[in-house]
């Protein structure tokens, strides 16, 4: 069974289809471009899969699980995580504090133990500390642990927001333009990034992106929107060469 | 020595400010809006102290626990009834909710124990401590809220930046959209950001009338507006703020009373409020508004 199954989902704003009768199936492990002019309703997209929207028609599952229409929180248990296209780290906390974030609902003690200090407080303060530097070394950030996240350069924030959605255990990654305001080098190593995320923690990725030295070099297969519906959907390297889809960029 | 008094019958006034200025702050913080009603919530803690003291002869310290239990339930339904079938409505719907349920607080009370004012007794005993052969002579209820709130905002400051319901306060008021794909619920956060501040303006209530013994359904109004002109003197939304305007805001206010006039000493107090809004608006710990252009 595919992890994610998307059906004819859509939302309408007021009167604008901003998307229409999108589908997508994507299986464990597989690495999927979601690509279209500005405006062509890939965040909103994101937005419905991460329960900020609810959809007005279709549905979606995760692994077999219905999740349309459920809330953010719900979802994110469920095991959607996603980045932003503009960075929307907990800027004024440390950086592990932001990845401890993400660990939220896997690590358990409640607030009567937390303002009592009970034993219970401290060793599972003790096990988050642990995991979050394990995956801030993943992303070479150990050495910024205490630092704010708003101090860190911009192409550490981008692999901070990766490491704060894969501590929250997800199945399916969402990253939304994760190479956006990067140069070809912080490119080249962002890709290398992705790839060692989908093997090494055998995760499933989507990803929205205009760079598409970064879309070829890394996706399998891609679908391309415009106007909140799908133009064309294939391999990424036949997709890219598809006329209509070159029109939809660039014009007539 | 006299300058040594008035001091620190300040910082024991300003603690009190300091408590109350908490709540505001951390409301504000998370929920982005003034519960003018904050002050309240203190003129009904000492209420509620007051009738177990006084009606149920219960021991002072179960009054005080008796009292906050009641203010945080009080401050959690608040929320729950009041404000948060309006979360996605305008500031300004908000603000006039919160005075609505401000005047309401005021008149059931007027309503239920009578517009007259009590005399509240000191839960902490009645006893002065003299130094230096009598020129500095301190109250123990001054001694009792300096260390009550000292032990309160550490405990506070701990809570807030190494628990996870405090980091997960913390993250819901930079970004409550990206703190609920964290799987933070920001419902429940919010709930727990009214309980903790209704329970410190419970002691608050305790502390304030143990040493200000007058007790009307009035009684929370001054003080609740005075601990707003705390939070925002030291920037509202910050913790640390809140702390520091309000002790500082405390020693202003005695040191007027003391060398200026007894008369004027809310009159500054509030000018001080003036001049913030005027020189920085965002208090002294407040952070920079960011423009974008």
């Amino acid at each position: 069974m595919a992890l994610l199954e998307v059906k004819n989902l859509g939302i309408v704003f007021g009167g604008l289809h901003a998307v229409e009768g999108f589908n997508l199936t994507l299986e464990k492990g597989s690495l999927y471009g979601l690509i279209g002019p500005n405006g062509a309703g890939k965040t909103t997209i994101f937005n419905l899969l991460t329960g900020v929207y609810k959809p007005t028609s279709g549905t979606f599952t995760l692994d077999g699980v219905k999740l349309a229409g459920k809330n953010p929180v719900e979802i994110s248990k469920a095991g959607i995580a996603r980045t932003f296209q503009n960075i929307r780290l907990f800027k004024n906390l440390s950086v592990l504090d932001n990845v401890k974030l993400g660990l939220h609902n896997q690590m358990k003690y409640s607030t009567a133990e937390g303002i009592l200090r009970l034993p219970r407080f401290f060793s599972t303060e003790k096990k988050m500390n642990e995991k979050a530097m394990e995956l801030l070394k993943v992303f070479d950030l150990e050495n910024e642990a205490t630092t704010l996240a708003d101090n860190l350069p911009y192409g550490k924030q981008r692999k901070l927001e990766i490491a704060r959605a894969l501590a929250t255990n997800p199945k399916l990654l969402l990253l939304d333009e994760p190479a956006a305001g990067m140069n070809p080098s912080e490119t080249q190593e962002l890709m290398d990034t992705i790839r060692f995320v989908r093997d090494e923690f055998d995760m499933t990725i989507l990803l929205i992106e205009h760079d598409m030295k970064l879309v070829s070099g890394i996706c399998e297969e891609v679908t391309v929107l415009n106007f909140g519906q799908e133009l064309a959907q294939g391999k990424t390297s036949d997709v890219l060469n598809n006329p209509e889809v070159i029109k939809a960029y660039l014009g007539d | 020595m006299e300058f040594l008094s008035a001091i620190i019958a300040g910082i024991s006034l300003g603690s009190i400010y300091a408590l109350i200025a908490l709540g505001y702050t951390m409301v504000y913080g998370i929920a982005k809006m003034l519960n003018f009603a904050h002050g309240d919530v203190i003129m009904v803690g000492a209420f509620m102290m007051f009738i177990a003291l006084t009606k149920m002869g219960l021991h002072p310290i179960l009054c005080i626990i008796f009292g906050t239990v009641i203010c945080t339930i009080l401050g959690v339904v608040i929320e729950k009834l009041a404000y948060k079938p309006l979360r996605k409505a305008t500031s300004l719907a908000v603000l006039i909710t919160a005075i609505g349920v401000s005047y309401f607080l005021q008149n059931s009370a007027q309503l239920i124990f009578g517009a007259g004012s009590k005399t509240f007794t000191s839960l902490f005993g009645s006893g002065n401590i003299s130094l230096f052969d009598g020129q500095i002579i301190i109250s123990h209820n001054t001694i009792v809220t300096i260390c009550v709130s000292v032990i309160i905002m550490i405990g506070l400051t701990l809570f807030i930046n190494k628990t996870k319901t405090g980091r997960a306060m913390l993250a819901v008021s930079e970004d409550k959209g990206a703190a609920q794909l964290m799987g933070i619920n920001v419902n429940k956060t919010i709930s727990i950001t009214f309980a903790i501040g209704s329970a410190l303006a419970a002691i608050a209530g305790a502390l304030l009338c143990s040493s200000y013994p007058i007790l009307s359904p009035t009684t929370g109004a001054m003080p609740g507006i005075k601990a707003f002109t705390a939070a925002v003197l030291g920037g509202i939304g910050s913790i640390p703020g809140a702390m520091i305007g309000g002790i500082l805001l405390g020693v202003i206010e005695n040191i007027s009373k003391v060398y200026i006039s007894t008369q004027l000493s809310d009159a500054i107090v509030f000018g001080i409020l003036i001049i913030i809004l005027l020189v920085k608006p965002t208090g002294i710990l407040g952070k920079k508004m960011n423009e974008k252009v």
